[in-house]
């Protein structure tokens, strides 16, 4: 005993006992604590708020006014537009609406968009300003669990009421009672930005001489030289008469580099751009290693259902002003023309079919796009949240290219390495990782300001020289030029203090880039981040202390976030020091990753001990995230499992293994007819020779729910009228039973299957006609042929049944 | 267990003399009798270190002939050797040795007992209400499910142009109902209510004002109540277990439906099958091929999982293992894992020595189970018999 105290004072390790104590902490709990407050649909979820909120005030007030050119002081303009409850007109009475109620009636969970309109009323001759509230412009489809969906913010017993699953993520729309999804697209855009130095003035020097053989020596020859022929004919759709060179101007004010903001004339600012990506491209000449890699996820941006659906809605709004401009000019009567607006349906119309049929046809845009939306895959529960976190490339599939399909290191952590589908979108077609976030458009006016505030120097005031000492770094927001700085780390702590205070969005990054000696901010939308903890010279800030007030409820991840405990990166700001472990961490590391596994997705973090595996087992498993996955025993027999095959033991079979049930709906519609006739429901024979096929009928004339069905069972007897086309001259009485014919719907499923009625639902349809909802339910139990997987991509059909 | 050899003799040394002897003169050549290496192969299944050797059983009466040695199976010497011997015996469980047969046999008795034997399960639900959240052919999977307690052999098979009767088939009754605002209730095997006089559903087929003096047609026609019957006049037909919970109502949900059990055998649908599982395993033998004496008779102690080995004090302070309980044996091959330990420990198995077990469902006592079995194979061979002649 004495001996070891005396060996253990003599190897004392003083530096060891100094060092600060880095107790792994258990961060496991932050996980299941971030999916609580954010869901797995929460960029969905949050596009379409951020579109529903803010984004569609943008565009009603972008376009406000319709004026009439015949009399210019006749106006009608919109204001304060707000989307409503989900609802519809039924028969003149609003109704609204619940989502489980548009699935089983095959309604669109859409909701009214109001706007305030103001307008010139003329009263006795008079002109004067009225003023009408809540005018209906058409109606929006709702996202499920948006903020204006009747879903929002209940529990789970308000839900079961509703009819709708505590567990559904929701992030999709009922468009015509089916569930529709969007996708993400991935957008390409190198954000290309920003130089002068003695050494490229060689590479300059031909497009000088150019300039020079050319005899462009002022800026208004410049500007005529632009316009002449030898330049593109794009132009030509300014009409009337301009002065020469004015419309090299205006297209170098309006279109080129529309980001840069041009106020009264002033270029400078354009200019300093276009010289600033004048260098980087010839630092690229000259240095490979200056090229930016198009593949880099920084560089990519993720439109979402929002940003889609804004685009979709500015072109439809637009178009409704157009033609009532049209209007307008016919009739300068703004009473009429808002009289027009109520009665428009087209924009109703429009979003409904382009969400039903997912062909994106914005021609203002220029966008054609197909299968932006898909059927919500409810095979499964986890292949549903596969699917809602599904990112689609825009550029088409067909490309053989494998730079963009190849993994990218920069995807660690945003991407899920293994979720992606075989095949000719391989690689392309990517999945969120679990703890991702896609960022939606922030305000980039008070962070402008707050950078002036920290010190940064206006382009403005700066000379050319300047402009490039390397004594100061360039602040570049959101692609645009703010100005420089000579401290760049003051800056740049100073930024994250405050966003980690809470004083800008927490989704705002900040950047350094040394070698481009540049300090890059983004606040846009688009961008992909992440969680992680913050360490102070090596040392998680998240203690145990922390963890214990997380599970005892006191706190929770939002408040992790706004103590500064754990903070959101994007891809860019990654490229920080990061460790895995607590363990690992030295005094130069800034952050801690919260688990490893989170680098997975929804599918691929299924997979028991994945790392395990083979890697491409793992990406077969992700693409059978649909279905029940079973676990099984393995063992050879004879020739009944080569090539996969799977050999079952009747005996489980018979005690209920891989049982499963299969719905069915069947509809069936008591249309009206223009004879003022409509189809007829009739009592079901209980003798005769029909009789066999109607037992399963009531004494209603539907078939009953519990009914075993058989092949060729009548579900409903149905009669049509004959004559169904109104003829002139005649007046609506009760036909006679001769008029009508049998329209019988009859079972058309397969022999020896063993179905039952399980539901049946009346409800009227948009044309306010009956219509008869039949689900039917076939329980099957395993057979030769089906297919088996356990968890790992190893499936297999059965090829046997043994006894 | 006796015949567990020592170690292998050197018969061949004397093959070396010079004197040219004819092989069956030798002496120690034993006449009439295997060879001890060659009885070992014909006896036993090794369980080498990298997988079972010598797994096929030596069936040819004449294999052994050039040795004097006959190899066919005679019944006398069969009536002789074989021996049964029960080790364990509970409510449902049963536990015993089957010494000197063949697998097939041993084979034959396990596939009769789980699919061969009849029971009474329940085959038809007729379902009057069910508005609980299980659909009725669930409903109806799980109750076939259920073992019944009542002796089979008191029924006859059901054919499919047989009327219901009280010989071949039992009713229960099952009315659960959930009342508004309690609690979920859960529904026990309990509550199936067993019906001697038969269905008390009216055929649908039937008018119900047509006769009103006579009964009305049920979906059985019983001639008399089975509670007559003195098998079961103290004794009702219920579940086997009484806490199998068959369905969760929540509050307004019903269910009433009757439930008709008849007699089937595990052939055709695993539900009549009388035993949970029946199996067998060959005797594992274990033989240390030398003395394992201190420190290594500790490690191989520590070894085994089940513990096999003792280590028994041998006296001045040595310690030697032996194989203590091999019975035990899971055939793990733990103890010859490392390299070099295959020459130290032999782990066998006695190819015509089977531990056989049988867990009974609860229709019948496991004891019977098994000579119903043997019953059946008896049926079958003298069916053969008379075929054959």
């Amino acid at each position: 005993m004495s001996d070891e105290t005396d060996s253990l004072s003599r190897g004392i390790d003083k530096q060891y006992l100094a060092s600060p104590i880095k107790n792994p902490v258990d961060k496991y709990q932050l996980i299941p604590e971030f999916l609580k407050v954010r869901g797995l649909v929460k960029q969905h979820l949050d596009s379409f708020n951020y579109f529903v909120k803010t984004e569609i005030n943008k565009i009603v007030r972008a376009n406000n006014e319709i004026r009439s050119t015949r009399d210019p002081s006749i106006y009608l303009r919109y204001r304060d537009v707000r989307i409503g409850e989900p609802s519809m007109i039924y028969d003149g009475v609003t109704e609204k609406l619940s989502p489980q109620k548009c699935r089983l009636s095959s309604l669109t969970y859409a909701a009214p968009i109001y706007v305030t309109v103001d307008y010139t009323s003329t009263m006795r001759g008079k002109k004067q300003e009225s003023t009408e509230k809540d005018v209906v412009i058409g109606r929006m489809p709702i996202m499920l669990r948006s903020c204006s969906c009747v879903l929002y913010g209940k529990d789970e017993e308000q839900l079961a009421k509703l009819g709708e699953c505590p567990l559904d993520p929701g992030g999709y729309f009922v468009v015509n009672g089916t569930e529709k999804a969007m996708g993400m697209e991935s957008d390409q855009e190198v954000v290309q930005m920003l130089g002068r130095d003695p050494r490229f003035s060689a590479l300059l020097l031909p497009s000088i001489e150019e300039c020079a053989n050319l005899k462009v020596y002022t800026q208004h020859q410049a500007l005529e030289f632009l316009e002449s022929d030898k330049m593109l004919n794009v132009f030509s759709y300014f009409s009337g008469p301009v002065e020469k060179g004015a419309r090299a101007l205006s297209i170098l004010r309006d279109i080129l580099l529309a980001n840069v903001p041009v106020h009264q004339h002033n270029f400078r600012k354009k200019c300093i751009y276009v010289a600033v990506m004048m260098r980087r491209m010839m630092e690229a000449i000259l240095n490979k290693d200056t090229m930016d890699d198009k593949d880099y996820v920084g560089n990519k941006r993720l439109e979402l259902s929002g940003q889609i659906l804004s685009l979709l809605f500015e072109d439809l709004f637009k178009t409704m002003n157009a033609e009532s401009k049209r209007e307008f000019d016919a009739s300068p009567s703004a009473r009429y023309i808002l009289y027009c607006i109520k009665k428009y349906n087209r924009i109703t119309s429009e979003l409904g079919r382009t969400l039903s049929t997912g062909n994106w046809d914005v021609k203002r845009f220029g966008m054609h796009k197909k299968g932006v939306t898909d059927v919500v895959a409810r095979l499964s529960y986890i292949g549903t949240l596969g699917n809602m976190t599904k990112i689609k490339p825009q550029f088409e599939k067909s490309r053989k290219v494998s730079g963009p399909r190849a993994l990218q290191p920069s995807q660690f952590g945003m991407l899920c390495p293994c979720d992606t589908p075989e095949g000719e979108a391989c690689g392309l077609v990517k999945n969120l990782a679990l703890m991702t976030h896609v960022t939606t458009d922030e305000d980039e006016r008070p962070i402008i300001s707050l950078c002036y505030y920290l010190g940064v120097e206006d382009l403005e005031l700066l000379s050319a020289e300047e402009l490039h000492v390397p004594s100061s770094y360039l602040i570049v927001l959101n692609g645009l030029m703010l100005g420089k700085h000579k401290s760049l780390q003051r800056f740049a702590n100073a930024m994250r203090k405050l966003r980690r205070a809470g004083k800008i969005g927490e989704f705002v990054s900040i950047f350094v880039n040394k070698k481009q000696r540049c300090v890059y901010i983004a606040s846009d939308g688009g961008r992909v981040c992440r969680p992680l903890v913050i360490a102070d010279k090596g040392v998680s800030r998240i203690k145990e202390l922390h963890m214990k007030e997380l599970r005892d409820g006191v706190c929770d991840f939002n408040s992790f976030l706004k103590d500064g405990l754990i903070e959101y990166l994007d891809v860019n700001e990654e490229n920080s020091l990061i460790a895995l472990y607590e363990k690992e961490a030295t005094p130069e590391t800034t952050h801690i990753e919260i688990e490893p596994f989170t680098i997975l997705g929804v599918c691929a973090s299924l997979i028991p001990y994945p790392h395990h595996n083979q890697s491409p087992r793992n990406t077969y498993q992700c693409a059978m995230g649909s279905g029940q996955n079973a676990t099984v025993a393995v063992m050879s027999y004879s020739g009944y499992d080569i090539e996969d095959a799977i050999v079952m033991n009747k005996s489980s079979l018979d005690r209920g293994f891989g049982r499963c049930i299969v719905m069915k709906k069947y509809t069936a519609i008591c249309q009206k007819y223009d004879s003022c006739t409509s189809d007829r429901i009739i009592k079901p024979q209980r003798q005769g020779y029909e009789a066999d096929r109607m037992q399963i009928l009531d004494d209603d004339e539907i078939a009953a729910p519990g009914e075993i069905i058989r092949r060729h069972d009548i579900y409903i007897n149905k009669e049509s009228p004959i004559v169904t086309r109104w003829i002139p001259g005649t007046s609506p009485t009760v036909l006679p039973d001769t008029a009508y014919k049998p329209s019988r719907q009859t079972y058309q499923g397969t022999e020896g299957e063993l179905a039952v009625v399980d539901r049946v639902a009346l409800h009227s349809d948009e044309n306010n006609n009956l219509s008869i909802k039949f689900m039917i339910r076939d329980t099957r139990r395993p057979e030769i042929g089906d297919k088996f997987s356990s968890r790992h991509g190893q499936k297999g059909v059965c090829g046997t049944i043994v006894q | 267990m006796g015949r567990a050899s020592d170690s292998d003799s050197d018969n061949m040394d004397s093959g070396e003399s010079i004197t040219k002897v004819s092989v069956w003169d030798l002496p120690d050549v034993p006449q009439g009798k295997l060879l001890s290496h060659l009885e070992l192969k014909r006896t036993r299944v090794f369980c080498a270190s990298l997988a079972p050797t010598n797994t096929e059983n030596v069936n040819y009466s004449g294999a052994y002939a050039s040795m004097g040695v006959d190899n066919s199976v005679r019944f006398e010497q069969f009536r002789n050797n074989f021996k049964v011997e029960i080790m364990r015996l509970e409510e449902d469980e049963l536990e015993f040795d089957m010494i000197g047969i063949d697998p097939s046999l041993a084979n034959a008795f396990r596939r009769i007992l789980i699919a061969e034997l009849p029971t009474m399960a329940i085959e038809k639900v007729l379902i009057a209400n069910n508005t609980s959240i299980i659909q009725d052919e669930v409903l109806a999977h799980r109750l076939g499910l259920i073992p019944i307690k009542v002796d089979p052999r008191l029924f006859e098979y059901m054919s499919e142009n047989d009327v219901p009767n009280e010989k071949n088939t039992i009713v229960f009754k099952l009315h659960a109902r959930c009342k508004k605002g309690s609690e979920r209730l859960r529904v026990l095997s309990n509550e199936l209510k067993w019906l001697p006089n038969g269905s008390e559903l009216i055929l649908a087929t039937e008018s119900p004002a047509s006769h009103s003096s006579t009964k009305p047609k049920t979906y059985t026609s019983f001639s008399s109540s089975q509670d007559t019957l003195p098998e079961f006049s103290n004794n009702p037909i219920a579940p086997k277990d009484a806490d199998i919970i068959i369905a969760k109502l929540g509050p307004g949900q019903e269910i009433e439906l009757e439930a008709h059990a008849v007699k089937g055998i595990g052939k055709t649908h695993a539900k009549w099958s009388p035993v949970a599982t029946a199996w067998y395993r060959m005797l594992p033998e274990v033989v240390l091929l030398r003395d394992i004496e201190d420190d290594e008779a500790e490690t191989l102690a520590k070894k085994c999982p089940v513990k096999v080995f003792d280590i028994e004090d041998i006296g001045k302070g040595k310690k030697r293992a032996t194989v203590a309980r091999p019975r035990a044996c899971t055939l793990c091959r733990e103890c010859i894992r490392e390299e070099g330990w295959d020459k130290n420990v032999a782990v066998r198995r006695v190819n015509d020595h089977f531990i056989f077990t049988i867990e009974s469902t609860g229709a019948l006592p496991p004891e019977v189970l098994f000579t119903e079995a043997v019953k059946i194979l008896e049926e079958k061979c003298e069916r053969v018999i008379t075929e054959l002649s």
